[in-house]
């Protein structure tokens, strides 16, 4: 079922000085087994929309119904919600406490009640997903690991809970360009394999344009464009009125036009350049 | 949650209690302190709550969100105040039903007490909402300057306190996003008994730990890295100095000790 957003705010320190308005009358919904990028600069709301998904934050105003459960509303179980909905935010590294890798990833599935055997399977199923090896690892201390190690040992941590819609909060920041690509890569298969829906929030239009399938931009607690990113990426004008920029492929595709190329438009994804440039090349370079 | 506490946070302005010297300010808040403890009646009280709100109303602070400062000690308030009531021994009973013994002395001082504690929280509150943590430690370590000459280090307490203060807000939401990443794991912060919530701390405080010291080694090696080495002979940005306006806080403070130790003498 759907995760659906209707006319949501959220005003930060109400009534204090720093008063802000973080959520300015947002409505989306989320369909099942979509990828959602999320895109913004710093203080655009984003991270605060994302809190909304599992109810960590709790709307001033609006609805957000995941699986026709309002979060709003009291009886609500909120646990029940973030056993559908699971969150991995920004740098969860800073989230491990636990003795050993195994133990760390088995706290949400303890929390959520489950015996032990099913724990173990969840654990261990997890720790697959984000390739790290079992045997190797599971009694090593957390501490002890690499920084991308722990990063995917914190999203096996929410993996374990086995939730249907996954939202991650800048997965990639602060990592080495070859842990980006590993944790990228993670986030496609999974998407790829078990179908579930995915939001992941990124400032990097080239993360986002290599995975999502929906792009949503927010400015100033709203959302400023919602669509394929095809579309999303070809105003380029609008998107850096707002202080973003667009993916690589892009700009390039835009340097080669202005050189009098002949490149289609909406182009926006490496791969795509490369086969317009190999087209392009393709015809000089077989001529010599 | 974690958002009302109103102790130890700077609420920026420019009022004439604001610009006023930090120096200046800290002595006139422990003048206030001792006002405080040299009431002992109700009029008082008033008295003191009367000054505390012209000093809030010039400040330009919501008065309201002083007394928010005060919620958070709600506990500890109430918890003196039971205490008094029951344990101060006095000789007029109002309640005497088995082993509860009330007396008329003891709910005077436990309502004493508890007002204190509150004109306390406020007093403070003033100091802390109107002066920036870097001013009111800069207050702090000209004031105890004199004290170098017993090698008491000034210099070293100030910068702790700098750094301390620095750092609430950080840790706050620190401890905020922590909580929340567990809860996003199904943790339960709220509910149980005594020791099921200590046991939940554990996932919150040892990640917390573990920033914080990552955090101060991260600091040292900064600060070494700007070959800081103590407070011997180092200027300030911004020199301190006296003005017309501490004079007037400090003249209004003096008619405020006077009216109470003349209140208290007629009245008490």
């Amino acid at each position: 079922m759907p995760i659906v957003i209707e006319h949501l705010n959220y005003v930060y320190m109400s009534g204090g000085p720093y008063e802000t308005h973080a959520l300015d009358d947002v409505s989306l919904t989320i369909e099942d087994g979509e990828f959602v990028g999320l895109i913004g600069h710093t203080g655009s709301g984003k991270s605060t929309l994302v809190q909304h998904l599992n109810g960590l934050l709790l709307p001033t105003s609006g609805t957000i119904t995941v699986d026709g459960l309002n979060i709003a509303d009291k009886a609500t179980d909120r646990r029940a919600i973030r056993r559908k909905v699971g969150l991995v935010f920004q740098y969860p590294e800073n989230q491990l406490f636990e003795e050993t890798v195994e133990k760390d990833i088995a706290f949400g599935p303890k929390n959520l009640g489950l015996d032990d055997a099913e724990i173990a399977r969840r654990v261990k199923g997890a720790m697959r997903k984000v390739a790290l090896d079992y045997d190797a690892l599971h009694e090593r201390s957390v501490f002890e690991l690499s920084g991308g190690q722990m990063r995917r040992v914190a999203i096996a941590g929410v993996l374990a809970m086995e939730p249907r819609t996954l939202v991650l909060d800048e997965p990639c920041a602060g990592l080495d360009p070859r842990g980006r690509e590993e944790i990228l890569g993670l986030i496609r298969d999974l998407h790829r394999d078990t179908g579930a829906t995915i939001v992941m929030v990124s400032h990097s239009m080239d993360d986002v344009a290599s995975l999502a399938e929906r792009v949503i931009v927010m400015n100033h607690g709203r959302v400023a464009m919602d669509g394929a990113p095809r579309e999303v990426f070809s105003r380029g004008a609008e998107l850096r009125a707002i202080g973003l920029d667009v993916p690589q492929a892009v700009l390039l595709a835009d340097k080669l036009r202005e050189r009098g190329f002949d490149v289609p438009q909406g182009v926006y994804r490496v791969e795509e350049i490369k086969a317009v440039i190999e087209g392009i090349v393709g015809k000089g370079a077989r001529a010599c | 949650m974690l958002n009302d506490i109103t102790l130890g946070q700077y609420f920026p302005g420019d009022s004439p209690v604001h610009r006023m010297d930090p120096r200046m300010k800290l002595i006139l808040t422990i003048a206030y302190i001792v006002g405080v403890f040299f009431i002992g009646n109700l009029p008082g009280y008033l008295l003191a709550l009367a000054f505390l709100y012209i000093v809030v109303r010039i400040s330009g602070i919501s008065f309201k969100y002083l007394l928010k400062g005060v919620r958070p000690l709600r506990f500890i308030i109430l918890f003196t105040f039971i205490l008094n009531l029951f344990f101060v021994q006095g000789e007029t009973p109002l309640i005497d039903i088995g082993f509860i013994h009330i007396t008329r002395e003891a709910l005077r001082n436990a309502i004493f007490f508890a007002l204190r504690l509150i004109f306390l929280v406020m007093g403070t509150s003033v100091l802390t909402l109107t002066t920036s943590p870097m001013q009111l430690t800069d207050g702090l370590e000209r004031l105890l300057r004199p004290l170098q000459k017993i090698h008491f280090p000034a210099h070293e307490l100030a910068m702790m306190m700098t750094i301390a203060l620095r750092f609430i807000p950080t840790l706050l939401e620190e401890t905020d996003k922590i909580q929340k990443a567990q809860m996003a794991r199904g943790a339960d912060f709220e509910s149980g008994n005594l020791i099921t919530r200590a046991k939940a701390m554990i996932p919150l405080l040892v990640p917390l730990f573990v920033s914080a010291f990552r955090r101060a080694n991260e600091l040292a090696m900064a600060m070494e890295a700007r070959c800081y080495r103590g407070g011997d002979h180092r200027t300030r940005l911004r020199e301190l100095k006296y003005t017309r306006l501490d004079v007037y806080g400090a003249l209004a403070t003096v008619v405020y000790i006077a009216l109470i130790v003349v209140e208290g003498r007629l009245l008490g």
